[in-house]
Parts: C-alpha cells; sequence; structure tokens
C-alpha cells in the first residue's frame, strides 16, 4: 500500500510513516487498517493509545490528500497569498462590505438555481409555479424568502460599498478601472432586480414592468425602441416574460461573474488603500533634518 | 545615402520606398505578411458576423416585425350610447390568458356635442393611462376618466384635465361589421386629438411643427394610424 504514494509526497524524517500503512488515499486514514503491531508516527516509539492513533493517522491523510492537489494546481500559493496578504493598517469593518456583495450575490445565485428547477416562464403558469413552490416544496417558503429579501439585501449591500470607497478615496490611481468595473456592476445588479421583479408574475409585478418599461420609453429618439425590445413588441406579449427569464438568468449573471472576477482580481493586483484619517509617514529623506543646537532654545 | 538592401540599384526612387517595410521595393506598401493577416482576420471577422448577426438579429427582431390587424367584436350596436362609456374585454395577445387582455370604453359619436367625430360611429378609449400605462377607470358621476397611480384625470373624450399625463387618452379603431361593433389597432392622438401612430405611455405628441413626432419617432412594429 504505501508503495503506491509517488515519493516526493512522503513525508521525509519519519521512518514510522515508511512502514506503516496508515496512508488512504480516501477517507481518514487507519480507520481499519490499524494494527497495533505497527510502529505510530515516529514521534515516540510507544503506542499513543488508539484514539491519538486515529486522529494522526486523519490528518495525516488529510494533509497528503490536500498535498496531492496542491502539487497539480498551485492553490495553496494562490489561497495564502489572498489570504495572508499585506493589508494597509487602520483596516476596518468597512471594508467587509465588498466581499459582503459577493456572498450575497453568491447566495442570489444559489437559491435562484433551485427556484429556477421549479420556475414555469410561462406567462400562464408562471404564478402557479411560484405558489407551488411556495406552498409545497419542502423549505421552499424559505429559500424564495432568501432570494427576494436577498436581493434588497444586495442592493442596499452594493450602494453601502460604493458609498464606502468613495469616501474612502480608493476610487483613485492606480484604482480608477476598479471603480469603473463596479459602477457597471451596479448597473447590472439593478437590471436583475427589475427583470426577476416580474418574474413571480403577479398583479404587482405585472404592472411594475408594465411601468418601468413604459418609463423606458420616455427617453427621447431611442427610448421607444428600447422598450420594443424589452418588451419584445409594441406592447406585453407572449415572449415578454421569457425575454426577462433568459435576461435574468443568463445574461446578466454571467456578465456579473466576469466582471465580478475581474474587479476582485484588480483588488489582489493593487491591493487596498488605507482609511483617509490615517495620513502616511513622510520617507525618512524627506523629512527636515533637526540639526542639534539649532531650536530656538538652543538644544 | 546608399541603401545595401536595395535589390535594384534605384538611388532615384529612394522616396518611393516605404521606411516601414525593411526590404521593401519601391512603391510598395502592402507585404505578403500584411496580405495574409489581413486576409485571415477578415475570414474570421466573417465567421464571428454569422454567429453574432443571427443572434442580434433574434433579439432584435420584435422591434422591427410587423403583427397583423386584429379586429374584434364587442356587442350590437344597440348596447352602446352617446352620453356614457361601457366598459368591454378585448384580446390583445393571445395565448397568455389574462396578461393579454385589456378593457376598452366604447360609446356612440356625438357628432352634436363634439364636431369632430361626425367622420366615425363609434369612439372606443383605451384605459392604458397616457402617463406610464396604469389602468384609468372611468367614473359615471363625473364623466371623467381618473387614473389611481399618479392622479391623472382625463375628461370625457379623453383630453387631459389634470396630473401627470403627457397627452389624450390612446384610442382603438372601429368599425361596424355584420351587426357587431368591432374594435381593431390601437392608435395614439396629439392634443388636439388627431390620430397618429400608437406611442407608449409617456411620450408626447404632436407639438410646434411636430417635434414631438421626431423626438418620438413612429415604430415599424406598429399599425398606421387611421
Amino acid at each position: 500500500m504505501p508503495n503506491l504514494i509517488p515519493r516526493p509526497l512522503r513525508r521525509p524524517g519519519k521512518p514510522g510513516t515508511h512502514g506503516t500503512s496508515s496512508y488512504r488515499p480516501t477517507g481518514n486514514g487507519g480507520g481499519s487498517g490499524h494494527d497495533p503491531a505497527h510502529v505510530a508516527n515516529g514521534r515516540n516509539g510507544e503506542d499513543e493509545g488508539q484514539l491519538t492513533q486515529l486522529v494522526e493517522q486523519g490528518k495525516e491523510a488529510g494533509i497528503d490528500v490536500v498535498g496531492w492537489v496542491d502539487e497539480r494546481t498551485g492553490t495553496t500559493t494562490l489561497l495564502t497569498g489572498m489570504l495572508y496578504r499585506k493589508v494597509p493598517k487602520g483596516t476596518n469593518w468597512f471594508y467587509t462590505l465588498g466581499s459582503a456583495c459577493m456572498i450575497a450575490f453568491a447566495i442570489q445565485a444559489i437559491t435562484g438555481v433551485f427556484l429556477a428547477m421549479y420556475y414555469r416562464p410561462s406567462a400562464i403558469e408562471a404564478w402557479e409555479s411560484i405558489q407551488f413552490v411556495t406552498t409545497e416544496v419542502f423549505a421552499g417558503q424559505f429559500v424564495r424568502g432568501m432570494h427576494k429579501h436577498g436581493a434588497s439585501v444586495m442592493v442596499v449591500l452594493v450602494f453601502l460599498h460604493m458609498a464606502r470607497t468613495f469616501f474612502f478615496g480608493a476610487y483613485k490611481y492606480p484604482r480608477e478601472l476598479n471603480w469603473i468595473i463596479g459602477v457597471v456592476l451596479l448597473v447590472l445588479t439593478m437590471v436583475m432586480s427589475f427583470t426577476g421583479y416580474l418574474l413571480p408574475f403577479d398583479q404587482r409585478s405585472f404592472w411594475a414592468t408594465v411601468v418601468g418599461v413604459n418609463i423606458n420609453g420616455t427617453g427621447p429618439i431611442v427610448g421607444p425602441y428600447l422598450s420594443d425590445f424589452l418588451r419584445a413588441g409594441p406592447e406585453f406579449g407572449a415572449t415578454t416574460l421569457s425575454r426577462f427569464y433568459a435576461i435574468h438568468m443568463l445574461l446578466v449573471p454571467g456578465l456579473l461573474v466576469a466582471l465580478i472576477g475581474a474587479h476582485l482580481h484588480l483588488v489582489m493586483k493593487l491591493g487596498t488603500t488605507a482609511p483617509p484619517w490615517l495620513k502616511a509617514e513622510r520617507p525618512k529623506r524627506l523629512r527636515r533634518r533637526e540639526v542639534e543646537g539649532s531650536r530656538e532654545d538652543g538644544s | 545615402m546608399a541603401d545595401q538592401t536595395t535589390p535594384s540599384g534605384s538611388s532615384g526612387e529612394e522616396e518611393f520606398r516605404n521606411p516601414d517595410l525593411p526590404g521593401s521595393y519601391p512603391g510598395e506598401t502592402v507585404t505578403r505578411r500584411r496580405l495574409f493577416e489581413g486576409a485571415v482576420q477578415a475570414v474570421g471577422g466573417v465567421a464571428v458576423a454569422g454567429i453574432a448577426l443571427p443572434v442580434v438579429g433574434f433579439a432584435a427582431a420584435p422591434v422591427f416585425s410587423q403583427r397583423d390587424e386584429k379586429w374584434e367584436a364587442v356587442g350590437a350596436p344597440d348596447l352602446f350610447d352617446k352620453t356614457s362609456y361601457r366598459q368591454v374585454v378585448i384580446t390583445l395577445v393571445d395565448d397568455i390568458g389574462e396578461a393579454g387582455k385589456t378593457t376598452v370604453y366604447v360609446r356612440e359619436a356625438a357628432p352634436d356635442t363634439f364636431p369632430m367625430e361626425k367622420d366615425t360611429k363609434y369612439i372606443a378609449i383605451t384605459t392604458r393611462c397616457a402617463h406610464l400605462g396604469c389602468p384609468v377607470r372611468y367614473i359615471e358621476a363625473a364623466g371623467n376618466f381618473i387614473c389611481p397611480c399618479h392622479g391623472g384625470v382625463y375628461d370625457f373624450q379623453g383630453k387631459v384635465i389634470g396630473g401627470p399625463p403627457v397627452r389624450p387618452l390612446d384610442r382603438f379603431q372601429t368599425r361596424l361589421r355584420n351587426g357587431q361593433v368591432e374594435i381593431g389597432p390601437r392608435y395614439s392622438v396629439t392634443a388636439q386629438l388627431e390620430p397618429v401612430r400608437t406611442r407608449d405611455p409617456g411620450e408626447f405628441t404632436g407639438g410646434p411643427g411636430g417635434i414631438w413626432n421626431l423626438l418620438y419617432p413612429p415604430r415599424p412594429s406598429v399599425p398606421p394610424a387611421p
């Protein structure tokens, strides 16, 4: 069994591991293969007790699994680079708002996937399918509620994050492109809210969408055509709901994921800023040097 | 300025040689490399267009497609009179249940009271408010249409007498066929009740010199006004 492990991955300096069958590629090591006759992990030659031995073998196996993946992907380097990176002094709770937005989006995506398993995007069946989710499906009301209120949560967090970035001056050089991407993300979030609102297809959804698309149509010259494009025709028609569903489920989430990826990449690359109430220290060579005896009182 | 790289010792044509293309013949602007690069990019562009144009067309087609005119019978002529509106329901879009239906207020034309109505027999007024599209209601006692959303008020003819609407209520074409009053396609009106091609709610019509018809152009997806 031990000879299946390639040489570099075996832990050097632990003579106990070579002779034992403590490594299992899957599951906890040593669960079934524990043999009291084998030497334990080499820290001391004595048997430390069965439970401790199991735990040690479990940890060993876990570490080896991670090592196997890491050697082939470089994940550990990436994760330590991300999680252990240096941040400026003064980083505070405001800086968590960006991650909070991303978590809110992840929650929307996951709950959205589960809702999509039951939703029927037809003008006649949509409302019924949502009623089914709310009343008959296990935890359906919970998942639907998470999605509905999660949308409001996400919008609030996005605005708070935008305000934090603005008031901390974190949009300035070299982070201008990040700000621009953030604004596009804001607009896409609004589009998600608008298109998602129609999907339950009750009276409020329907009329809110009618009014919203008509507001869109009041823009001069392009407005009417844009409204026609959104509604798939001059009035709310048979394919309007499908169109909104496709935009809500496919087009905008794809764009959101791509742009969030770009946004995060830029944050990692450029680093975060210190809060504006902390002044940076002047470099030593630019500070005015005090010459001895030059002060007014002669010191 | 002896140039060792010229294949033929033509020193008199130096000014035609392209300095960006070392070793080029005098007057040469396109090398083989450039030609092939351009050709491959053009082929790539054709391939992308072959995918992208149908996709864009797919999404944008409803903006330009024209639908057939629909006429729907709503009742015998003796159901409607000149002094009050009667509410009827028509189907604008088939196959989507209630979402495709709308109510219409119908009355007989009254050319004695309103001289401009002498050419039509019936007047059919939409319930779609000209402000943002909420359904308006006819109030019998006041002879007005009132919109619940933002407080728009229209008079008996559908002209705006209060609130945010930007133009009078839209109308539907009407005709008498086989002893039934029929409701046809929708059209919008200017402030003077002249017909124009239908516009969405919130869009002005008319204006001095027809300025609003330029800013809100008529769309190909709706039928022309009568």
